[in-house]
């Protein structure tokens, strides 16, 4: 009944799934890292650069990423339509709102490439 | 016992105020709404909307010592401890996030509005039977905990989702009775339903709070219907 | 003459479950219907009604029939129902109820998948001879709730224009005594408007707030009422006050009938089974008179309960948890909330509370409001332009005494009615009576009057009084010299009314202006039913005297009919002619 341009799917369901999903994968990762931290004891250069440089590492890493982005911009997108609205800015709203998710975006899209480059840069 | 009691009438007020009221009662344990048709005896100006007096009109939803609730079934010995003994004021406000009309009189409009995007009316296209369109126990069971909604407004107006967006997000009574319909077996169009309720805002604007099942006087659960209602656009989605 | 005019074909006032089923009847077939009410409509009383809808659609009994329907409810008004009228609110009856059911309404369910149907007082099997019969259609105990919202969302889906918050202060007729629609303002803004229309359909519900002890909301003051009579309209047989055997002592907050339907019983302080003496063969299932009367025998004789000794209990633990909780769940809330006990382990302290006005407006099956050509006898002629439905009217199907779940069916069928004669009639072309802008001052007057007052008695005091007066005047028992005290008593209450005073002028929501609006309503219902009731010198259904303590058919098998414009008292044939059965002679009426 609500129409939305800037939501990420531009669809509750959608949005909803990819928060959940995106939530097990930044979890999962979490686990996974920490997990490891805990077992390789003494950790030097070339063990972390070994296990980061690995091919599944760089999957999940990019995963990550992606989740993250994901993950942001959903929760970030919903506090700014309840925060910035006419409530508080009047006609303004619409502006405000606009600028603010325009540079949450773009920040995230540089997040994102710079990423992409530091994970797959060096292969 | 002490009453304070949110006043603001538009004709002569700039802006509301909090006014002081003290009120006999004997020690009495009386509901609200008998406080406030006591007060209203004191100070006739005071302005309220009550009918049923026994918690089935959903005429009294107001904010009660910062509790929505109704004022008919709500005891002074429940809102808060030694408010009964007059230890403490009774501090009563209109519901929270919609305009206020005049004291504790608030405007539902936008609350009514949402309510009818549900179309909360049974839909079957079919043609009826010359008796009723049978249904069994076990179907009907499971419109118990929707139906006996009052519309009163005590949960959508605590839900801070509904606080910021009242003309977008349904709201929590609104969604109760969308599953209402969806959930009742006489009921064909489920599919246009859904369909109306998929956009991030209609449904999904709800976290999951819950302010709206601890306040709700019939003891109901929107977040649980809501819950059932996302479960089926799931189902459909995937 | 200033106000605003608004037109539609025909206009509702009331939002209850007669006017809801009219409005919707009439906006289904396209007419341009409004529908004005002083409260959102799902706030009206019938989201009170509790047990169920009376109707023999054979769901629990397969060979149930209307005629037996029919029976039990001309015996339960004590032969002053109009036959006729009886006749066809149990013939349609199951009709209106399975729309209902193809409207959403949640009705509970047996086995097979049909509608529940509960035992309900005074239902019989077999024209009395068959023993108790299960009737009344039931959603839980929240029958009413489900059957008002059921009927506001369909009125919504069929785009019934609502004037909710609009308070009807008075009917607009012309010279010839015409009614060409209301006076109504906006609560919200203070805008007062004319509605005009070819039909006026009331629907404003019953007058339980005349008594200081009620089922009743705190909204029914008796509005249509007030303004017919205002209007020159007669009322008949106003003098018929159901008290409802069970109101929780104190509160007043009704306990549904449904509760002695699913095997709950009566006792006193004793612990006694008290009815099996009165009502040997019903017992607890006897009509409503008949316990009220027997609950208040057992206290007058000093074996009720409490402080007072004022009070017999309802007894319900027999029936187990599980019964309680789910034939009676709003029961066991309302006995937690306001009698502090709990069903499942206690009695609950009850006793008999003003609940219904079995009087009205008199109208034929249409729903045609009536007049008598002489005042307070003669012919009846039909008040053009004004239509009666629900507990406002008196068609009259409950005559001396209703029985339990009659109300709502009496709300749909008749409702149902007045929509499709409107209907009909707009089709074929119905006059618009036109006011003058005097008559519309005329309908201001009373308004204006309130918003001209500078001092006077204050609105709460004088109907604290009228109450009492009520309560303590024209109760379960009457009497001759106490009820002429009570006449006596209103007349003086009349004249303190007329130079009462409003305090506070504002526009905006401004609910001291309804209240003291109300007052005249109650006022004029409260007189016309202690005039009534102390002419009419018999006992029946309701109305127990102690001077005269039979009733004498020779003299008042009739209704009576109260000329406001006279303040006389006159009478009006029954109707004996059902068309299809027949009639139903009077009898002992024993149970």
């Amino acid at each position: 009944m609500v129409t939305s341009v800037t939501s990420l799917g531009r669809n509750g369901l959608y949005d909803w799934l990819i928060q959940r999903v995106s939530a097990v994968v930044i979890a999962l990762y979490v686990i996974g890292m920490v997990g490891f931290l805990v077992c390789s004891g003494d950790l030097d250069y070339g063990t972390w650069s070994a296990f980061m440089g690995s091919t599944p590492m760089r999957i999940a890493n990019t995963l990550m990423l992606f989740s993250v982005a994901a993950h942001t911009w959903i929760g970030l997108w919903s506090v700014t339509t309840d925060y910035l609205t006419g409530m508080t800015f009047g006609k303004a709203a619409t502006g405000v709102r606009l600028v603010v998710q325009m540079a949450i975006a773009l920040l995230l899209l540089v997040y994102i490439l710079w990423g992409l480059l530091m994970i797959w840069g060096g292969a | 016992m002490k009453v304070s009691v949110y006043r603001y009438n538009p004709e002569t007020d700039r802006e509301p105020s909090m006014k002081e009221y003290e009120v006999e009662t004997n020690g009495k344990d009386l509901m609200v709404l008998e406080v406030l048709n006591l007060l209203k005896e004191q100070d006739p100006s005071l302005a309220f909307r009550r009918s049923c007096r026994e918690g089935v009109c959903g005429s009294d939803g107001m904010n009660i010592n910062g509790k929505n609730g109704l004022a008919c079934i709500t005891p002074l010995s429940e809102v808060a401890p030694g408010v009964k003994e007059g230890k403490k004021p009774l501090v009563l406000r209109p519901l929270p996030g919609l305009p206020v009309v005049r004291d504790l009189v608030v405007d539902m409009g936008v609350f009514y509005q949402q309510y009818e995007k549900v179309q909360p009316y049974l839909q079957n296209e079919s043609p009826a039977p010359a008796i009723e369109r049978l249904q069994t126990p076990e179907d009907r069971a499971k419109l118990d905990g929707l139906y006996e909604c009052i519309l009163c407004a005590c949960c959508s107006t605590s839900c801070p989702s509904f606080w910021w967006n009242p003309d977008k997000f349904l709201g929590p009574a609104a969604l109760l009775q969308s599953y209402r319909f969806l959930a009742d077996s006489r009921d064909d169009a489920t599919e246009q339903r859904l369909s109306r309720l998929d956009d991030p805002f209609s449904l999904f604007r709800c976290h999951g709070i819950m302010n709206c099942v601890s306040v709700c006087p019939k003891g109901l659960n929107p977040t649980r219907a809501i819950g059932h209602i996302r479960s089926m656009l799931l189902e459909r989605g995937v | 003459m200033s106000i605003r005019t608004i037109t539609f074909d025909a206009i509702v006032v009331g939002g209850g479950g007669a006017g809801m089923r009219a409005s919707l009847q009439m906006a289904q077939s396209g007419f341009k219907t409004a529908l004005i009410s002083k409260v959102f409509p799902t706030r009206s009383h019938t989201v009170s009604a509790q047990g169920g809808i009376t109707c023999a659609i054979a769901s629990a009994d397969p060979n149930d029939d209307w005629r037996w329907h029919m029976y039990d409810t001309v015996k339960g008004s004590d032969y002053i129902g109009d036959q006729d009228a009886i006749e066809y609110m149990c013939q349609v009856g199951p009709e209106a109820v399975f729309e209902l059911d193809h409207m959403g309404l949640p009705f509970s369910r047996t086995e097979e998948g049909r509608i529940y149907q509960r035992p309900f007082g005074g239902q019989s099997k077999n024209f009395g001879e068959g023993g108790q019969a299960a009737r009344t259609c039931a959603a839980a105990d929240r029958t009413g709730h489900a059957l008002l919202h059921t009927l506001y969302q369909q009125n919504l889906k069929n785009g019934t224009q609502f004037y909710n918050e609009w308070y009807a202060a008075e009917l607009v007729k012309d010279a010839d005594e015409n009614v060409c629609g209301v006076i109504a303002f906006s609560i919200e803004t203070g805008e007062t408007v004319f509605f005009k229309a070819k039909a006026t359909v009331f629907a404003t519900g019953g007058s339980g707030r005349i008594y200081s002890s009620t089922t009743n909301a705190l909204i029914n003051t008796g509005d249509g009422v007030g303004m017919a009579l205002r209007a020159g309209v007669p009322v008949q047989d106003i003098e018929m006050w159901q008290f409802h055997p069970t109101g929780i002592a104190g509160a007043g907050v009704l306990v549904t009938e449904g509760c002695r339907g699913e095997g709950g019983y009566l006792i006193n302080k004793d612990g006694e089974r008290f009815m099996e003496r009165y009502a040997p063969n019903a017992k607890d299932l006897a009509s409503r008179d008949v316990v009220a009367r027997s609950m208040m025998m057992e206290i007058l004789d000093g074996r009720g309960d409490g402080p007072e000794g004022d009070y017999v209990y309802l007894k319900l633990d027999h029936l187990g948890e599980e019964v309680l909780h789910s034939r009676l769940p709003g029961i066991c809330e309302l006995a937690i909330t306001f009698a502090g006990t709990d069903p499942v382990k206690e009695p609950i302290p009850v006793v008999p509370t003003c609940h219904y006005m079995m009087g009205g407006i008199p109208t034929n099956v249409h729903g045609q409001a009536l007049r008598m050509s002489g005042g307070h006898e003669g012919e009846d002629q039909v008040v053009n332009g004004l239509f009666a439905v629900g507990e406002v009217a008196c068609v009259s199907v409950h005559g001396a005494n209703r029985l339990g779940g009659n109300s709502l069916l009496d709300l749909v069928v008749f409702g149902r009615a007045a929509g499709l004669y409107i209907e009909d009639a707009l089709r074929q072309g119905m006059t618009q009576y036109e006011p003058s802008d005097d008559d519309i001052d005329a309908a201001l007057a009373r308004v204006n009057r309130w918003n001209d007052s500078k001092d006077g008695e204050s609105v709460a005091s004088l109907r604290k009084e009228l109450q009492s007066t009520m309560q303590n005047h024209f109760g379960v028992f009457r009497k001759g010299d106490l009820m002429e005290e009570g006449v006596e008593k209103l007349a003086k209450l009349r004249e303190r009314i007329a130079n009462a005073h409003l305090e506070d002028k504002s526009s905006a929501f401004n609910t001291a202006r309804v209240e003291a609006l109300e007052l005249d309503n109650l006022l004029e219902v409260a007189e016309a039913t202690a005039i009534a009731a102390s002419n009419r010198t018999e006992s029946r259904g309701a109305h127990s005297r102690y001077d005269f303590p039979d009733r004498d058919d020779e003299n008042w098998l009739c209704h009576s009919i109260y000329d406001p414009k006279t303040k006389q008292l006159g009478k009006r044939d029954v109707n004996f002619e059902p068309k299809t059965v027949d009639t139903f002679q009077p009898k002992v009426r024993t149970y």
